[in-house]
C-alpha cells in the first residue's frame, strides 16, 4: 500500500510495522514549555504524537498551536479535532492553518459534551458530527474542495483517523459505528483505553470477520493506571469505560506506594497481550500527565526501537 | 368525649384534602388567615387512594411559595388522622394554634380580600378546610 | 406542545416596582396543558403577588384574564377594551405568546411569567420532555422516528458517541441516549442495516441559523 500522505505514521503502518503513538494535552494557560518538555522526553519512542482538544471540555491552549509547536520541534503531531466547538466553517479554516504547517495527521472526534468542563453554561456547535467530519478532511484532500463546494489551493495532506470505543453501548453496533467511520474515510483508529481485553478480542473478532482491519489501520488504545483510586474512577465514573472488577483488585492489592508500578505492569502485560491479537497494527499509549513513564513502557512492552522510514 | 379546640379554629369541610387546591390556600392567607392546617386521612386510608398525598405535596408547594413572600412557611401545615381519633386532632389543633400564635399575625393584614375577578377568569370562591382566625 | 416552566416570584417583583395596576394574562393552550400558565398558575400569581404588594402596602390593582390563545390576533383584541386599566402584564404564555401580546399592545410594558423551555410530550403527570426543536428539515424518516437533533446531547447524525452506556447519556443517568432509541426502534422495524448508513452534514439554513423563518402558505392566505 502507498501513502496518499506524507504523514510519517502513515508510512510507519503501511510498511507493515506496529506503530506507537501517545498524547500530550496542552496547558491551562500559554505557557507551552511544559508540552514541550513531555513531547520531548518520548521523542525517540513514539512514531507520533497525539495533541488533545480542549479534552473533557476544559478549557486549554488550543491543540493547533500546540501542534505547531511540536512539528517546529522536528516531532510528528496529530492534531485531534472535536465538533463540539467549531461549526464547518471553522474547521475547515483550522485543518487548512494545520496544513499550512505540513501537520500530517489528524483525529477527528466528537468531543466530550461541555457539562464536564470548567465552562458547562457554554454553547455547543456540533454543526457535524465526527463521522462527517471524516468526510470533510477527505473531500478536502482528495478532491481539493471545501464542503462549500469551491476548490483550495494547496489541499491539506493529512493522514485521517477517528476514534472508536469497542466498550459502549449498544455493543451490538461497535462493528458497524467502526464500518461506519471507515466508510467515512477513516483511514486509521484509536481505541479507547483498553483494560478488559476480552471484550476487546470479541470486538476485533467481528472487525476481522467484516475485513475492517484490511481497510484501517487499529491502533490498540492503553492508560496505564496509576492508583487502585484511579483504577475505581475509571471504572465507576467514566462513561464508555470497561475497567474489570479483576484490575481493580488487582491495583487494590498492593500497598499504595507500589500501585504505580503495578499500573505500569499491569499496561505492559496488556500491550503483550494486544499485540498477539490479529488485526492490531500498532497502540496508542495515553498517559495522562505520565508521559514520562511512556519510553519505559514502549521499551518493556519490546516496542522499542522505533523505525526509521524515508 | 367533650374535647375542646382553640374557639379560633374555623372548621371547613371539604370531600378530601385531594379537593384542597393551592389556590384555596393561597386565598385563605389573602383573606387575612394565620394559619391553616389541613387535616387528612391516614396516609393509606385515602378512599380515593392517593387524595392526601397529593394535597401533602401542595401543602409543601404553597408553604415554599408562602416562605419566599414573607408570608411564612409555617403558617400552613399538614397532618393526617382518622375521622375518628378526636384526641389526636384536638392535639394537632391545638399544636398548630401554639405555631401560629408565635409566628403573629398573617403579615398581609386582615381585612384583605382578593380583587373581584374579571367576569371570563378567576376560580370560584374556595373551600379552604381550615382557617385559624385567633 | 410547547413546554414552559414558571418563574420564581422573585425574578417577576423587580419588574413591577411602581406599577399601580398588573394583568396577569394566561394562555389556555400548551402552557395551561403543562400547568405553567394557564388559568390555575394566573390564579396563584395573582394571589402571591397581592399578597406581596399588601406586605409592601402599596394598593396594586392585579387582574386576571386568561384568553383562548396569545399567538393568535383575533383572540388578542379580547383585550382591546381593558388593557389599558393596566400599566403592565405579566404573560405567562410561551415567548411567543409574550412577544405577541406586546407587538398588539405597543404601548404597554410585558413581562415573562414562565421561562419557555422546549417542545415536549407528557411522560406522566408533572414530566415533560423535549422531543422537537424545529429544526426545519424533518429526518425522522431515517432515524426510526428518534430525533437526534432534539434528543442527542450532540445532536450527532450518525451517533452514539462513545459515551452511552447501558441506554443512557453519557451528561447524566436521567438522559436517555437518543441513539440507543435510535438502534432499538430500527432493530424493532427489521431496519437496523439502514444504521451503516451515513447521513450526510445537514442543510442547518432552515434551523434558527439561518435568521428568524417564516411559514407562508399563499392556498390559504386571506
Amino acid at each position: 500500500m502507498n501513502a496518499k500522505t506524507p504523514s510519517r505514521l502513515e508510512k510507519i503502518l503501511r510498511a507493515g510495522h506496529l506503530a506507537v503513538t501517545s498524547e500530550c494535552g496542552p496547558p491551562r494557560g500559554s505557557d507551552i514549555g511544559h508540552l514541550a518538555a513531555k513531547a520531548e522526553a518520548i521523542r525517540r519512542h513514539v512514531d507520533a504524537i497525539n495533541v488533545t482538544d480542549n479534552q473533557t471540555s476544559v478549557c486549554r491552549l488550543c491543540s493547533l498551536a500546540a501542534c505547531i509547536r511540536l512539528k517546529l520541534m522536528g516531532l510528528e503531531p496529530v492534531l485531534q479535532m472535536v465538533v463540539r466547538d467549531r461549526n464547518r466553517i471553522a474547521l475547515q479554516s483550522d485543518i487548512l492553518g494545520a496544513a499550512s504547517f505540513d501537520i500530517h495527521n489528524i483525529l477527528c472526534l466528537s468531543g466530550d459534551h461541555q457539562r464536564f468542563g470548567d465552562h458547562a453554561q457554554g454553547q455547543n456547535v456540533f454543526d457535524l458530527d465526527s463521522m462527517q467530519l471524516l468526510q470533510t478532511v477527505r473531500r478536502m484532500r482528495d478532491e481539493g474542495r471545501f464542503l462549500g463546494g469551491d476548490p483550495i489551493e494547496r489541499p491539506p495532506a493529512m493522514f485521517v483517523g477517528a476514534a472508536a470505543n469497542p466498550f459502549a453501548d449498544p455493543f451490538e453496533i461497535r462493528v458497524p459505528r467502526l464500518a461506519k467511520k471507515i466508510a467515512a474515510g477513516a483511514e486509521f483508529i484509536q481505541t479507547q483505553c483498553i483494560y478488559n481485553v476480552e471484550r476487546f478480542e470479541r470486538w476485533m473478532q467481528g472487525v476481522r470477520d467484516r475485513g475492517l482491519h484490511e481497510k484501517a489501520f487499529i491502533l490498540a488504545g492503553v492508560t496505564p493506571l496509576k492508583s487502585a483510586g484511579m483504577a475505581r474512577y475509571m471504572k465507576n465514573k467514566v462513561p464508555g469505560m470497561d475497567v474489570p472488577e479483576e484490575v481493580v483488585k488487582r491495583m487494590a492489592g498492593v500497598p499504595k506506594d507500589r500501585q504505580a508500578e503495578e499500573g505500569i505492569a499491569i499496561c505492559i502485560e496488556t500491550l503483550q497481550r494486544l499485540k498477539e491479537v490479529p488485526g492490531v497494527a500498532g497502540f496508542h499509549i495515553m498517559a495522562i500527565e505520565w508521559e514520562e513513564r511512556v519510553p519505559e513502557i514502549v521499551e518493556r512492552a519490546g516496542l522499542a526501537p522505533r523505525p526509521a522510514v524515508a | 368525649m367533650r374535647l375542646g379546640y382553640p374557639e379560633s379554629v374555623k372548621i371547613i369541610r371539604v370531600p378530601c384534602t385531594g379537593k384542597v387546591d393551592a389556590l384555596h390556600l393561597l386565598r385563605c392567607f389573602e383573606r387575612g388567615a394565620d394559619g391553616v392546617l389541613v387535616v387528612g386521612c391516614r396516609e393509606g386510608d385515602c378512599h380515593y387512594q392517593s387524595g392526601n398525598f397529593r394535597a401533602r405535596k401542595r401543602v409543601g408547594e404553597v408553604g415554599a411559595l408562602l416562605e419566599r413572600i414573607g408570608v411564612g412557611g409555617g403558617r400552613v401545615r399538614m397532618v393526617n388522622l382518622s375521622s375518628s381519633d378526636a384526641p389526636l386532632f384536638v392535639r394537632a389543633a391545638r399544636e398548630f394554634h401554639e405555631a401560629v400564635l408565635a409566628a403573629g399575625p398573617n403579615p398581609v393584614g386582615r381585612r384583605r380580600r382578593p380583587e373581584p375577578a374579571p367576569a371570563r377568569a378567576g376560580a370560584p370562591n374556595p373551600p379552604p378546610q381550615e382557617a385559624i382566625r385567633p | 406542545m410547547i413546554v414552559a416552566e414558571r418563574k420564581p416570584i422573585e425574578e417577576i417583583l423587580p419588574w413591577l416596582e411602581g406599577v399601580r395596576s398588573v394583568l396577569v394574562l394566561g394562555c389556555n393552550e400548551c402552557v395551561t396543558v403543562c400547568e405553567a400558565g394557564g388559568k390555575k398558575e394566573v390564579g396563584l400569581l395573582a394571589s402571591a403577588l397581592r399578597m406581596v404588594f399588601a406586605q409592601q402596602g402599596r394598593e396594586v390593582n392585579v387582574g386576571e384574564r386568561t384568553l383562548e390563545r396569545q399567538c393568535d390576533p383575533e383572540y388578542l383584541d379580547e383585550l382591546r377594551d381593558s388593557i389599558d386599566a393596566y400599566d403592565a402584564v405579566v404573560s405567562l404564555a410561551c415567548g411567543v405568546g409574550i412577544q405577541f401580546t406586546a407587538e398588539r399592545y405597543p404601548s404597554k410594558a410585558v413581562y415573562p411569567g414562565v421561562n419557555t423551555c422546549f417542545m415536549g410530550a407528557a411522560l406522566e403527570r408533572g414530566v415533560w420532555a423535549e422531543r422537537c426543536q424545529g429544526c426545519g428539515q424533518c429526518l425522522l424518516a431515517l432515524t426510526g422516528a428518534v430525533c437526534p437533533v432534539a434528543r442527542c446531547a450532540k445532536r450527532l447524525f450518525n451517533g452514539p458517541c462513545g459515551g452511552s452506556t447501558a441506554g443512557k447519556c453519557e451528561i447524566g443517568p436521567d438522559v436517555e441516549c437518543a441513539w440507543q432509541r435510535i438502534i432499538d426502534r430500527l432493530k424493532a422495524l427489521g431496519r437496523l442495516a439502514d444504521y451503516e448508513t451515513l447521513i450526510p452534514v445537514k442543510d442547518w439554513s432552515k434551523d434558527r441559523a439561518g435568521g428568524p423563518r417564516k411559514v407562508v402558505r399563499e392556498d390559504v392566505r386571506s
